[in-house]
């Protein structure tokens, strides 16, 4: 069985427009979601929940004003600056338990904070693994890895060869969660400056945690310069471009459709490419 | 006044719309709270007069008073401690620095040291100071970085916040404090579902907030919608313009090149001072 991640880096630049048509043109795979605070692959898959999971992240702090003697030395060791005037401040908590642990009177309560809910479901395509983090909860990376390790055993119960994860934007903790245990990691870029930029980051994350990179340059004649730059420093780094992607406005018809644009339109530029960057990425997947 | 520019979904146009703005009115201070990929210094292009490393204090084991007793591996809630046998062991990138291992080791047997996470770059382009953030390659936490650079937040300008995409913590750091919370989407169903989820999140935050959408006409109504179901204003259309799309792909804000935009967007700000009353 192998995995693939697609990541990007910068936001925005198509991602789960590829990983959604990549899941249209699969034969035997699961997906799994691992943009767990604003995760879109479901708006395409259009998954059936069979199975919800109650995410719990780090605890939160409470303090009993009943037992509280306000002697502040709670707020005096707390790092995150959390505690103001005997109250915890639950945005900043980061559950760490030091006020717990050094409360003369043990006026501080440690409990469990629900912070999201994993989804195990079937979509048309095959079994999917998704998740929802709370708005404005820390995302930890917690609930990314147990959104992988659900995937990774949907596809062994299953017999799949293959776990196609759609990445959270950015190279920060959840995008090093949704990179353990995988063998490739597919970098979606559009040809702007900052797009470069986040590539070159993105593609070093990759380099960091052994993980092999590709790269799919998408919008590609936005500005043909910069995909030939993107195609040059490829080339000269030794990864391989395995799709150029044009802009298409149908992509955001099918969006619009809730389909895959490979299944909205399958005669579109964006899904001729889509489809010969899957037969491109097809044998570094052993498939 | 402090306006954070923050979007849910990603490549919706966050840092076009802060450097625009910016630009637009000029003498304003900059903070690039997206860490993990700064792109504000693309469009600015300052010259960095400054880089202050972040750093973060960890745990090290003095292994000679060290009896692994375990006491710190359980009571570390982040599992940047392991404790076996006769070993014990730090794991740097997991530890937030909360400083509980010292205090509950018996032995005293844990001092805590500086590690670098990242840096902050300050420096100027024009009128407009910048500040941004750049966590290293490999390291997870963002929000150490992000209050770094919002310690350089300055009183006496206006301040403009560029946030990461998403709607967890980053997010939530950037946008705490601020006046009024800009929210940039794309009139698209991703553009839809991001959005509802950072509205719930700027709502607990208690900061006002406006709409700009982004490349208006293309897809469908469903933000149109939903802003006017909750009540909240859309400030500003971008339309979907294939030369605005072209300059920044060269890294150029559009208020560069079409200048009419200027009056666009100081409208944007006085419209934000009226809401803030400012």
């Amino acid at each position: 069985m192998k995995k693939m991640t697609i990541l990007s880096g910068k936001g925005g630049t198509g991602k789960t427009t590829v990983a959604a048509s990549f899941a249209a043109l699969s034969e035997n795979a699961v997906f799994a979601d691992c943009d767990v605070d604003a995760s879109n692959l479901h708006l395409l898959l259009r998954p059936e929940v069979r199975e919800t999971i109650e995410f719990k992240g780090l605890n939160l702090a409470v303090i009993d004003p009943d037992r509280c003697t306000r002697c502040g030395l709670c707020e005096e060791k707390c790092r995150f600056n959390a505690i103001h005037g005997f109250e915890v401040d639950s945005i900043h908590c980061e559950g760490c338990g030091v006020c717990v642990e050094v409360c003369p009177v043990g006026a501080v309560d440690f409990v469990d904070r629900i912070c999201g809910h994993a989804y195990i479901s079937e979509t048309r395509y095959g079994p999917m693994s998704h998740a929802r983090l709370k708005p404005g909860m820390e995302n930890s990376g917690k609930l990314v890895t147990l959104v992988r390790q659900n995937a990774r055993r949907l596809a062994e119960d299953g017999g799949r060869d293959l776990v196609l994860v759609d990445g959270p934007p950015g190279i920060g903790c959840p995008v090093i969660a949704s990179l353990a245990d995988i063998d490739k990691g597919l970098v979606v870029v559009e040809p702007t400056l900052s797009g470069i930029h986040d590539l070159e980051r993105a593609l070093g994350l990759l380099e960091h945690f052994k993980v092999e990179p590709l790269v799919c340059v998408n919008k590609r004649d936005l500005n043909e310069e910069n995909t030939g730059a993107i195609k040059r420093f490829c080339s000269k780094i030794k990864v391989d471009v395995v799709g150029l992607v044009p802009f298409d406005p149908t992509v955001t018809r099918a969006m619009v459709a809730g389909q895959p644009v490979v299944e909205y339109a399958s005669h579109s530029a964006a899904s001729t490419a889509m489809s010969e960057m899957w037969e491109g990425v097809k044998p570094h997947l052993g498939l | 006044m402090k306006i954070a520019v923050a979007s849910g979904k990603g490549g919706t146009g966050k840092t076009s719309v802060a450097v625009n703005l910016a630009l637009s009115l000029g003498e304003v201070q900059v903070l690039d709270c997206d860490v993990e990929e700064p792109n504000a210094h693309i469009l600015l292009r300052p010259e960095v007069e400054e880089t202050i490393p972040v750093e973060l204090l960890v745990p090290r084991i003095i292994e000679d008073k060290c009896d692994c007793c375990g006491e710190c591996a359980r009571f570390c809630q982040y599992n940047a401690l392991f404790v076996v046998v006769e070993t014990a062991m730090v794991f740097p990138e997991l530890c937030h620095s909360c400083g509980g291992c010292s205090i509950v080791c018996p032995r005293d047997a844990i001092v805590e040291e500086p590690r670098q996470i990242g840096r902050v770059l300050k420096g100027s382009a024009g009128d407009i100071d910048l500040v941004y953030g750049e966590i290293n390659i490999g390291e997870p936490l963002a929000v150490p970085i992000i209050s770094a650079v919002k310690k350089h937040m300055r009183e006496d300008s206006t301040v403009i916040l560029d946030a990461p995409p998403g709607t967890s913590c980053p997010v939530v750091e950037t946008v705490h404090g601020s006046d009024f919370c800009l929210l940039v989407t794309e009139p698209t169903p991703f553009g839809l579902h991001d959005l509802q989820i950072t509205v719930d999140v700027v709502r607990e935050l208690r900061v006002p907030m406006g709409v700009v959408v982004n490349f208006a006409g293309i897809g469908d109504r469903g933000v149109y919608d939903f802003c006017g179901e909750h009540g909240i204003p859309i400030m500003m259309e971008i339309p979907f313009d294939r030369r605005i799309a072209e300059l920044y792909s060269r890294g150029t804000p559009f208020v560069a090149a079409m200048h009419e935009w200027k009056k666009r967007f100081r409208d944007l700000a006085e419209g934000i001072g009226g809401v803030v009353g400012v």
